[in-house]
């Protein structure tokens, strides 16, 4: 019964053309081979299918290629960046900014604001993959700019919440004193709870 | 042999869902630099992590006290995080250097080794199993030993395992032995991974086909059908599990064993991914077993489903094969009608979607945005209003090749816009390094020129100072008080002196008592500097103690000017030529990136338009096998009823036989024949009608 019924499976399927005759003459079909031609029409038709055009060794040569670009734009990028960094903010006068996340899990980090002598210089808001990104221990350079020599009021604020959705901000001062070389300064968000979180500042 | 194929193919694909592992995780931060290209890489975005990663690396090997720079605690982490991010960026070769080039001698074990397990994953992503075995061996058992090692004072830095190092390595090394062909070898380490919960469902999967492959086929398939029954709550187990039931069921079909398959097949959720296939299977089961009623239930399901899916293409000529079967001839030809219907419907957008590829409406929607934010972006293709094709081609879209492609084609074009914004940054760097020459170059000289004058005295100070400082430093080994003598003292010296002359060259001008007031004044003076001397030593030493104080803030500003004044020339000095060679090398790469982005672009479109263009081959043979079997169906459906109205009208004559002759014999054969000749006509009728029809329909079918 199961044969004569793959056979005719086979039949309707690949009957070269119209015929009044009943399945008998595809009794001959062995079980296997239709419902090989079942598992292989349904399941790998599409991956062989484009095979004859488009070749693995093409495939494979383009992304060499794709390779080598990526491996020059990186080298100018590399070069374009430390020009950039060397134009824009001299060691002298440089000054960068950078926010870390130490604290509880259960604390969400909105935005964050940084005034630098009574002026906004940066403001911010996280997506949840830039939150996971500092979570994970990255640090994010909010701010770069140009002071000079002395001491600087440093003002950073944050809104966040917790996994509740209690929201809460707060805010804390600091003085950045700038001496003749790059000034780096920590700001780092930490507490002991979601609900409890604060900022601390480190000097680098 | 198929199913030994579908399984050495699915072991592969499962084998691609490994985890990406990363030698990032767990930094103890000494240098925030590093933590910014951490935050980048976290974020997955691994062109600015690179970038970055390597400016931090060049300035680090140029300068020469490299050990001031924070990044030399985080070297060894950095040089592994090259080539770790560089893999992720889909760089493999630059990745396999880097990495290999950490396996160096000078690094600890524990870094090593990590280094070790990423050019192995470098060397399995190529499809290089031989030599991602290799790599593992690599391997060293201890790396406890040396990673407390004195020299390394930041140990977490330097590569401490994590916690699933050992279990990824035998998970790697247990996929590269099934593609080597050493199944016993892979059953063994599948075997002890099987309680480790990160893989769960993987391992199994493996396991199973590791066995089959080693021709324990009961085992592998007890294996996989313990993995048919797992339970979960997490998708991307379900449909592991989904397309196991589907691999047993469908194997079980091979095996002409017909109800476990229909057990298998039924195992399979309705609304996952292998729901289709699942389906169409279980009513081939059914038909296998002659229940066609039976197989209705689910094909009919799945003819409700989407017209552009492949099993939903086929169960729409199944359904009316199994109508037919059931001799319901009439339904069956509405239905291969219907079919033929949506053929051409499909053959004629699936000719449209090949337009819109020709016409870059793919490429652009590929390169939309929201494919970034949206994870379920291939699926969401479907829903934009110009691009038909990608209804279509979603299998394809998930496939590996083309899911390398796509990213280099998104990667090229996020290359592409980065040397945009740097060729214009460069034009604004320009300008600004003009406004600086012009301001900056009059003001210059005017200073330079101040300069020199106040350098010139503060030199002389300066000297006058350590004059001061050496003659002190001299009086404590050889007093002098004299030295330290106030103005009016020496000056009451100079005239004691000058009497004492006088009364030396010309004694009789001066009188006893004149020579006696002389000598007390000369007394008073000298007892007084003498007897004052400590002190004023001391207070000589506090004086210069102060003016060194004085000196120090002076040297400051000092310096503080000396850089003000060379950054004010380095502010517009030394960069025409940099900016000029930067630029050159800029319009190299966004030409050699044009050609290489368009050729990755045809391919894309070629690969796209071959999918759709062997779908619209299969649907039109599909079209011509409908076509046949509406006519047949037609035609069985014709003769049923004409069959139906002989057997009624014969019916009829019988009974018209079986009435009494109680007329006469002539009278009886009258009506007879007069009925026969009406009951021909009124038998072929519909026949001439339908076949009149018929004949019609099928010229207007041949006609398409």
């Amino acid at each position: 019964m199961l044969k004569n019924t793959l056979s005719k499976v086979h039949h309707i399927f690949n009957r070269p053309s119209y015929r009044r005759s009943s399945t008998r003459s595809y009794s001959r079909f062995r079980v296997g081979s239709a419902f090989r031609f079942l598992l292989l029409s349904l399941t790998f038709f599409s991956i062989t299918a484009y095979a004859a055009e488009v070749t693995k060794e093409q495939i494979k040569g383009l992304d060499e290629q794709v390779q080598d670009i990526k491996k020059d734009v990186l080298e100018l990028t590399s070069e374009l960046t430390r020009l950039e960094e060397k134009l824009l903010f001299p060691s002298n006068t440089q000054v960068s900014l950078f926010v870390s996340l130490a604290g509880d899990e259960g604390f969400i980090l909105d935005s964050m604001q940084i005034k630098m002598d009574n002026k906004v210089v940066a403001q911010h808001l996280y997506t949840f993959k830039e939150v996971e990104a500092l979570r994970k221990g990255g640090v994010q350079r909010i701010y770069t700019g140009n002071y000079k020599t002395g001491d600087h009021a440093l003002v950073a604020s944050f809104i966040g919440r917790t996994k509740s959705g209690t929201e809460y901000q707060r805010s804390e001062n600091f003085t950045v004193t700038k001496a003749v070389g790059p000034k780096f300064v920590e700001i780092q968000i930490t507490g002991k709870s979601a609900s409890d979180q604060t900022l601390t500042f480190k000097d680098w | 042999m198929p199913f030994r194929f579908i399984t050495f193919l699915s072991a592969l694909l499962c084998s691609l869902s490994s985890f990406a592992a990363s030698g990032l995780k767990d930094v103890e931060l000494r240098d925030l630099y590093f933590g910014e290209i951490l935050y980048y890489a976290y974020q997955d975005l691994h062109f600015d992590a690179l970038s970055r990663l390597d400016a931090e690396l060049s300035q680090y090997y140029e300068i020469d006290e490299a050990h001031l720079d924070p990044l030399h605690m985080h070297l060894g982490q950095a040089e592994f995080s090259v080539g770790d991010i560089e893999l992720q960026y889909r760089m493999n070769q630059r990745a396999g250097k880097a990495i290999q080039a950490v396996l160096g001698e000078g690094i600890d074990m524990a870094t090593r080794n990590q280094a070790a397990l990423a050019l192995a994953r470098v060397f399995y992503k190529k499809n290089d199993p031989q030599s991602t075995l290799y790599a593992l061996d690599l391997i060293r058992d201890e790396p406890e030993k040396s990673r407390y090692e004195a020299k390394y004072t930041f140990d977490v830095l330097r590569g401490k395992p994590p916690e699933t190092f050992d279990t990824d390595v035998a998970y790697l090394r247990a996929k590269a032995s099934i593609d080597t062909g050493q199944f016993g070898k892979a059953v063994e380490l599948l075997q002890s991974l099987q309680k480790e919960k990160t893989l769960q469902g993987y391992v199994q999967y493996n396991l199973g086909i590791a066995l089959i492959q080693n021709g324990r086929e009961a085992e592998g398939l007890k294996v996989l059908d313990q993995l048919g029954l797992m339970e979960t709550d997490d998708n991307g187990l379900l449909a592991l599990k989904d397309k196991t039931n589907l691999k047993l069921a469908y194997h079980y079909l091979d095996e002409a064993d017909a109800k476990r398959a229909l057990k298998y097949f039924e195992r399979v959720r309705l609304d996952g991914p292998y729901s289709n296939r699942a389906l169409l299977g279980a009513g081939w089961v059914s038909v296998a077993r002659g229940r066609y009623d039976r197989a209705l239930v689910p094909w009919s399901m799945l003819h409700e489903r989407a017209e552009t899916n492949h099993s939903v293409q086929e169960v729409i000529m199944a359904v009316p094969y199994a109508y037919a079967k059931l001799g319901a001839h009439g339904k069956a030809a509405n239905l291969y009608n219907h079919a033929m219907d949506v053929f051409a419907r499909e053959i004629g957008s699936l000719d449209e979607s090949i337009k819109s590829i020709r016409t870059g409406k793919f490429l652009a929607a590929l390169l939309d945005e929201q494919s970034d934010k949206d994870k379920n972006w291939v699926v969401n293709l479907r829903e934009l209003p110009d691009t038909p094709e990608t209804r279509y081609i979603l299998e394809l879209m998930a496939s590996h090749d083309f899911q390398e492609s796509y990213k280099n084609y998104k990667d090229l074009a996020e290359l592409r816009h980065h040397i945009d914004k740097w060729l214009a940054d460069l034009r604004v760097y320009e300008e600004m390094i003009e406004i600086r020459r012009n301001y900056q170059e009059p003001l210059l000289p005017v200073v330079e020129e101040k300069f020199k004058k106040l350098d010139a005295r503060i030199k002389l100070r300066l000297e006058q100072r350590e004059n001061i400082a050496t003659r002190l430093k001299n009086m404590l080994i050889s007093p002098r008080p004299e030295y330290l003598a106030t103005s009016a003292e020496r000056q009451a010296m100079d005239v004691i002196n000058a009497l004492k002359e006088i009364m030396v060259t010309n004694p009789a001008a001066v009188d006893e008592k004149t020579r006696q007031r002389v000598k007390r004044l000369n007394g008073v003076i000298h007892w007084q500097v003498h007897s004052e001397y400590d002190q004023r030593l001391t207070d000589a030493y506090n004086n210069l103690i102060s003016l060194d104080e004085i000196i120090k803030d002076m040297k400051i500003r000092y310096h503080s000017f000396i850089r003000t004044r060379q950054a004010a020339t380095q502010s517009y000095e030394g960069y025409t030529i940099p900016i000029r060679q930067l630029r050159t090398r800029l319009f190299a790469a966004q030409r050699k990136l044009k050609g290489v982005m368009a050729k990755q672009g045809r391919m894309i479109e070629t690969m796209a338009s071959n999918e759709l263009d062997r779908r619209r081959k299969r649907l039109e043979e599909y079209q011509i096998k409908a076509r046949f079997a509406l006519a047949e169906s037609y035609d069985r459906a014709t003769k049923a009823q004409l069959d139906a109205e002989i057997a009624k009208q014969q019916q009829a004559l019988e009974a018209e036989q079986a009435v009494p002759a109680a007329t006469e014999e002539i009278a009886e054969e009258e009506p007879k024949q007069e009925l026969e000749e009406q009951v021909e006509p009124e038998a072929d009728e519909p026949d001439q009608e339908e076949g009149g029809g018929r004949s019609s329909f099928k010229q207007q079918l041949l006609g398409q």
